[in-house]
């Protein structure tokens, strides 16, 4: 089967995801989708497999265009797409999980289901125990649970996001393999990653996307510079920062081990002085967030000390976190930052807490006030902050720190935003900085990071690399530690 | 469908409520609990919190309210006695409700089951007080205890043309001060938050769980009042007996549940409710209807105000 | 034994419907209702079947509304249930005063002829009335249709993750549609065995009131399993023989305290699954030696009740 994207637009409020992107790929290839965090990949794949219904453009099987309304739609016209966190049933068995959903008679005929499970498998080299519970499997596992199934359905052309991002090197090993496989079968395979080594390694052709656009094409073997050039432009010209004198540290982690129900980070050490900025690299669910919980108090640190602005504060609480200087804007603007329903007055009142019994209500109307024309935020003091845009809510999660901070833990902090926002967004924290802040924020941006960061940690699948000096690190170094080379 | 005209029986629950001075007396008997039940569970819902437990802890007011009153009726002057036990009601009623927020909070039982066990439990022990060690001298009967001198009743406050139970009063302070505390302190602020997302109340550094447990204990609190205001009201039966909160604590959801957030919009409602609830005491005299007519009133007036709510939402997201 | 159909039936039946994602939360109203009924059509047309039928379709009409308000209407779970709870039980009380303390059809028994010779267990087993044959075919044609059929799977799926089963083409709400509706045809069925078999005809205060709360507690404390909420259900009938027998050997304790004994053993349950969720346990239990930890973290574990993931939550289409 031959599929064609053409002129494919999807906007999410103001961000433009896919802005006008046409691409084709024969029956029996491989093709890459190549592309930083956020150049528009997955949008893309989500319109080929039914899940997003694009604004605008068609697409083509076999030369014959087609309506994609639903994900089972998209099955019927044999198009498959695994995505990045399987969507499987947790509680279910492996048997089970491979049964939902497919057509047959009233009485689920296991016996069989069980022949199919073990002949495919086999015929890919993927061991499942059909016994097993969907949530005792590895990620790995619940993709090839999730091929395995999309084949069993007669999926012609399947598409695979970001699928090594969180699977071990033989579980890639077996992946790869069985995708060539099927390629030769004649199906249609979709990789999308940002990992260059890995189209390089796997694909026949591959299209770059920067910022939602087609950056451009190329058949593979291609020269890893040509791809460099198209994925993230020209090297960002560096932003000349006065370096500033540091302060004492203020934030320190002593051989930290933490867990969460998904990750285990261990042996973190860390030390940021007041004034500095450490970025963390990494795909999405690699021990960020682990890590800054860990600083925070929200998740438990199992080995090893944190030290906030001097203060032993091991096992202790958020509260404590808090009182110690530390602040936290969550990646959630809403809901875990800003309380969905509530006003940017009722808001500044939550901030500014005296230890009285009554709200000062019109001193926190004139605190709301004040941030709205300090940080241009959009809105008035009686505005529910569910009303506010993204840009605004970063910018109202901003205003309502405490005048004195001497850890800011961000995650995402310009994410979803217009240039000019985020611009304003830094401009306000390295003001922040020069005040003797230490800033610790995650992004998926890697120029964001090489320019905002005075030293980077990047996690790859729970494992920590780094510090790196920012000014010496560059964007392929930085991608190739995110893709897990060298940590 | 059951012979008779429902225009007939709305007319016979008006006059049933309003039909003479001594019966807006008792319409007005029963507003009190209800408006001290409603309050509290504004408390709770704020927090968004589902306090069915309330009857219970109403029961548990009553009980500690006819306990102080037994044992400190003899000792002090009768102002002094039934302030006591109206202290000990909103003691009771507070760690009935404690009760349900500590299983909920370090049990993760919900607080739903939690409160509705504890109201049966609550039930029995009433019961149990009645017949066993609280039972009038010689009979043990489930009618209800030995009731208290008049000297120890609330009073009555003349407005004319009625005289108004002075527990009306308190019913609408309760409110009142429920009203302030939810939107003028930061206790109010705080559950508002916590209703809204426990998590990012929880990141903004609030102290969710003493926040819960408080708002528990406030409206067991006030729900105890309603259980004294049950045993020691003007034209209550001044004893504890069985089913002594008579499902005020579950119409005062209801009440909650039709007036939103709005203290006023409770005040009218539940003054409309404990209308309904004493004007179908009228009905199966006059029309052979069971008397409760005026919960299928109530409970189908909620009932349609939630699909009309749901409703109107869908219409105005369609357009929109 | 003679007394468990309708706790049974109405186990399974809100098993059924929270399996699927949806909690009635009206049972304790709605078995009032559906036992006034069954016994008020029975007797209007003295067929004990026109009983049954007219009760499981008020039943499914209840379930409808909690469907419409939650599914449609987007509206809390819990308040349309509740403020339904008061609503079928008070026109339980008004619709049935015309039928209150009059004689009616009832249920015989009907000993199975081959078992009931059989000592010991002949008679307390298969000298039952059909109801009770009929409530555990239909445990076991609950856990055979969850377990075993591809409805059944499709059902769990929905109430589990909804995104999931949307992605395989599985409509979710009219899944949830369908077993609200039929879980509360089975709630009425347990409302008609009352009226019809355990505890014959009508009367105000019927009796039965506060069961329909202990049944979503054994929901829970079956943690959602139709035989092992059954088995909850088996226990509970059990206790309340056992109250009964207390009460003739304690004479001086008043009788109205008996039938509240289920409740502090019902919240009990409840603290005993879902207990290991706590922060506070799961910190204790840091501290324990490696030993001791594993053992009770797996007595815990088999305790443990596990929701449907998605029980209560509304869905959202992307």
């Amino acid at each position: 089967m031959r599929v064609e994207l053409r002129d494919i637009h999807k906007s999410f409020g103001p961000v433009r995801a896919n802005d006008g992107v046409s691409l084709t790929a024969d029956a029996g290839t491989i093709h890459g989708i190549l592309g930083e965090n956020g150049a528009g990949k997955s949008t893309l794949m989500k319109v080929l497999a039914g899940i997003l219904q694009p604004d605008r453009g068609e697409i083509l099987l076999d030369g014959a265009p087609v309506r994609i309304s639903s994900p089972a739609a998209a099955i019927r016209l044999g198009i498959g797409m695994l995505q990045q966190d399987p969507l499987d049933f947790p509680s279910l068995s492996v048997l089970d999980n491979f049964l939902l959903g497919s057509p047959g008679g009233l009485v689920l005929d296991r016996r069989r289901a069980r022949d199919a499970l073990r002949r495919l498998g086999a015929r890919f080299a993927f061991a499942l125990d059909p016994d097993a519970r969907g949530e005792d499997l590895t990620v790995g596992e619940r993709q090839q649970l999730e091929i395995l199934r999309l084949l069993r359905l007669g999926v012609r052309v399947l598409i695979l996001d970001e699928p090594t991002t969180a699977i071990s090197a033989s579980q890639r090993g077996q992946l790869f393999a069985a995708l060539r496989a099927m390629a030769a079968d004649g199906k249609v395979v979709f990789f999308v990653s940002h990992k260059l080594e890995e189209v390089q390694e796997l694909c026949d052709a591959v299209t770059v996307l920067r910022r939602g656009r087609v950056a451009g094409e190329a058949a593979m073997p291609a020269e890893t510079g040509r791809l460099v050039q198209l994925m993230f432009g020209q090297e960002p010209p560096r932003v000349t920062r006065a370096r500033l004198p540091l302060g004492p540290p203020v934030l320190e982690l002593a051989d930290v081990t933490a867990s969460d129900a998904r990750l285990t980070l261990e042996h973190v050490s860390l030390q940021v002085r007041a004034g500095e900025v450490v970025g963390l690299a990494g795909l999405e669910g690699s021990g960020q967030r682990l890590f800054l919980h860990a600083c925070a108090g929200l998740a438990p640190v199992t080995r090893g000390r944190v030290r906030i602005a001097g203060r032993d504060l091991t096992g202790r609480s958020y509260a404590q976190f808090l009182a110690a200087g530390g602040a936290y804007l969550p990646a959630g603007r809403l809901g875990e930052g800003l309380i969905p329903g509530l006003t940017l007055t009722e808001h500044a009142a939550l901030a500014g807490r005296h230890g009285t019994l009554f709200v000062d209500w019109r001193a926190a109307a004139r605190a709301a006030a004040r941030h709205i024309g300090e940080l241009h935020i959009r809105g008035t003091p009686r505005t529910d902050v569910q009303a506010l845009s993204g840009g605004n809510q970063q910018r109202a999660l901003l205003a309502l720190l405490p005048d004195h901070v001497s850890v800011l833990l961000m995650e995402h902090p310009t994410r979803g935003l217009d240039l000019e926002s985020a611009e304003e967004i830094w401009r306000r924290l390295l003001d922040r900085r020069a005040r003797g802040t230490a800033i610790v924020f995650s992004s998926s941006d890697l120029d964001e990071l090489l320019a905002r960061s005075d030293r980077i940690l990047v996690f790859s699948g729970g494992r920590v690399a780094g510090p790196l000096d920012a000014r010496e690190a560059t964007v392929e170094r930085l991608g190739e530690l995110i893709g897990g080379k060298g940590v | 469908m059951l012979g008779a005209s429902p225009v007939e029986a709305y007319r016979l629950i008006v006059a049933g409520a309003l039909g003479q001075p001594e019966r807006v007396a008792f319409v007005l008997s029963a507003w009190a609990p209800l408006l001290l039940a409603a309050a509290g569970l504004l408390v709770t819902f704020a927090a968004g919190l589902w306090n069915i437990g309330v009857e219970g802890q109403v029961l548990l007011g009553a009980v500690f309210a006819t306990g102080a009153l037994r044992a400190l009726g003899h000792l002090l002057p009768p102002p002094g006695a039934v302030l006591l036990a109206g202290l000990a009601a909103v003691l009771g009623g507070s760690l009935w409700a404690l009760l349900a927020g500590a299983l909920r909070a370090y049990g993760n039982v919900n607080e739903i089951f939690g409160g509705l066990g504890l109201n049966f439990i609550a039930g029995s022990l009433t019961v149990y007080l009645v017949l066993g060690p609280w039972a009038r001298p010689g009979i043990a009967s489930t009618s209800g205890t030995l009731p208290f001198a008049p000297s120890l009743w609330l009073p009555t406050i003349p407005v004319p043309p009625l005289e108004v139970p002075g527990e009306v009063f308190l019913g609408i302070a309760a409110m009142g001060a429920v009203s302030v505390a939810l939107r003028g302190t930061y206790f109010g602020l705080h559950l508002a938050a916590i209703g809204r997302s426990l998590r990012a109340a929880h990141l903004r550094g609030i102290p969710t769980t003493r926040e819960m447990l408080r708002a528990f204990a406030a409206c067991g609190g006030l729900a105890g009042l309603a259980g004294f205001v049950l045993v020691t009201g003007a034209h209550s039966r001044h004893q504890l007996f069985p089913l002594i909160s008579g499902g005020d604590g579950f119409l005062a959801i209801l009440v909650v549940l039709l007036a939103g957030r709005s203290a006023l919009a409770c005040i009218l409602i539940s003054g409309a409710f404990a209308a309904i609830s004493m004007g179908s005491l009228q009905l199966p005299l006059a029309m052979q209807l069971d008397s409760s007519m005026g919960g299928v009133i109530q409970s189908l007036l909620v009932l349609c105000a939630i699909l009309l709510r749901g409703l109107r939402a869908r219409l105005v997201s369609r357009e929109g | 034994m003679a007394a468990s159909p309708p706790v049974v039936f109405a186990v399974l039946g809100e098993t059924l419907a929270e399996r699927s994602g949806v909690i009635n939360l009206s049972l304790d109203g709605l078995l009032l209702l559906t036992a006034m009924v069954a016994f008020a059509a029975a007797r209007a047309t003295t067929t004990l079947l026109a009983g049954f039928a007219a009760a499981m379709a008020v039943g499914a009409l209840v379930g409808l509304v909690v469907a419409v308000a939650s599914l449609t209407l987007r509206q809390h779970q819990v308040a349309a249930g509740f403020v339904l709870t008061l609503l079928c039980q008070n026109l339980a009380y008004v619709l049935g005063a015309p039928v209150a303390h009059l004689p009616g059809p009832q249920v015989a028994h009907l000993p199975l002829p081959l078992f009931r010779n059989w000592p010991v267990l002949g008679p307390v087993l298969f000298s039952q009335d059909p109801l009770v044959y009929l409530s555990i075919a239909a445990t076991a044609a609950a856990w055979w249709y969850l377990a075993k059929t591809r409805p059944g799977l499709v059902l769990r799926g929905a109430g589990e993750r909804p995104a999931a089963a949307l992605a395989r083409g599985i409509h979710v709400t009219r899944v949830r549609y369908l077993y609200t509706l039929a879980g509360g045809a089975l709630v009425g069925l347990g409302g008609a065995a009352f009226s019809l078999a355990v505890k014959p005809g009508w009367s105000r205060p019927y009796g039965i009131e506060g069961t329909g709360w202990i049944v979503l507690a054994i929901v829970i404390f079956g943690n959602w399993d139709p035989l092992r909420g059954a088995a909850g259900a088996y226990l509970f009938v059990l206790l309340q023989t056992l109250a009964t027998v207390l009460q003739s050997l304690m004479p001086r304790v008043p009788t109205q305290v008996f039938p509240t004994l289920p409740f502090p053993l019902m919240i009990l349950a409840l603290l005993l699954v879902t207990v290991g969720n706590s922060e506070w346990v799961q910190r204790g239990l840091r501290r324990l030696p490696a030993g001791t930890r594993r053992g009770v973290v797996r007595v815990l574990r088999a305790l443990q009740a596990s929701p449907p993931a998605a029980l209560g939550v509304p869905l959202e289409q992307e």
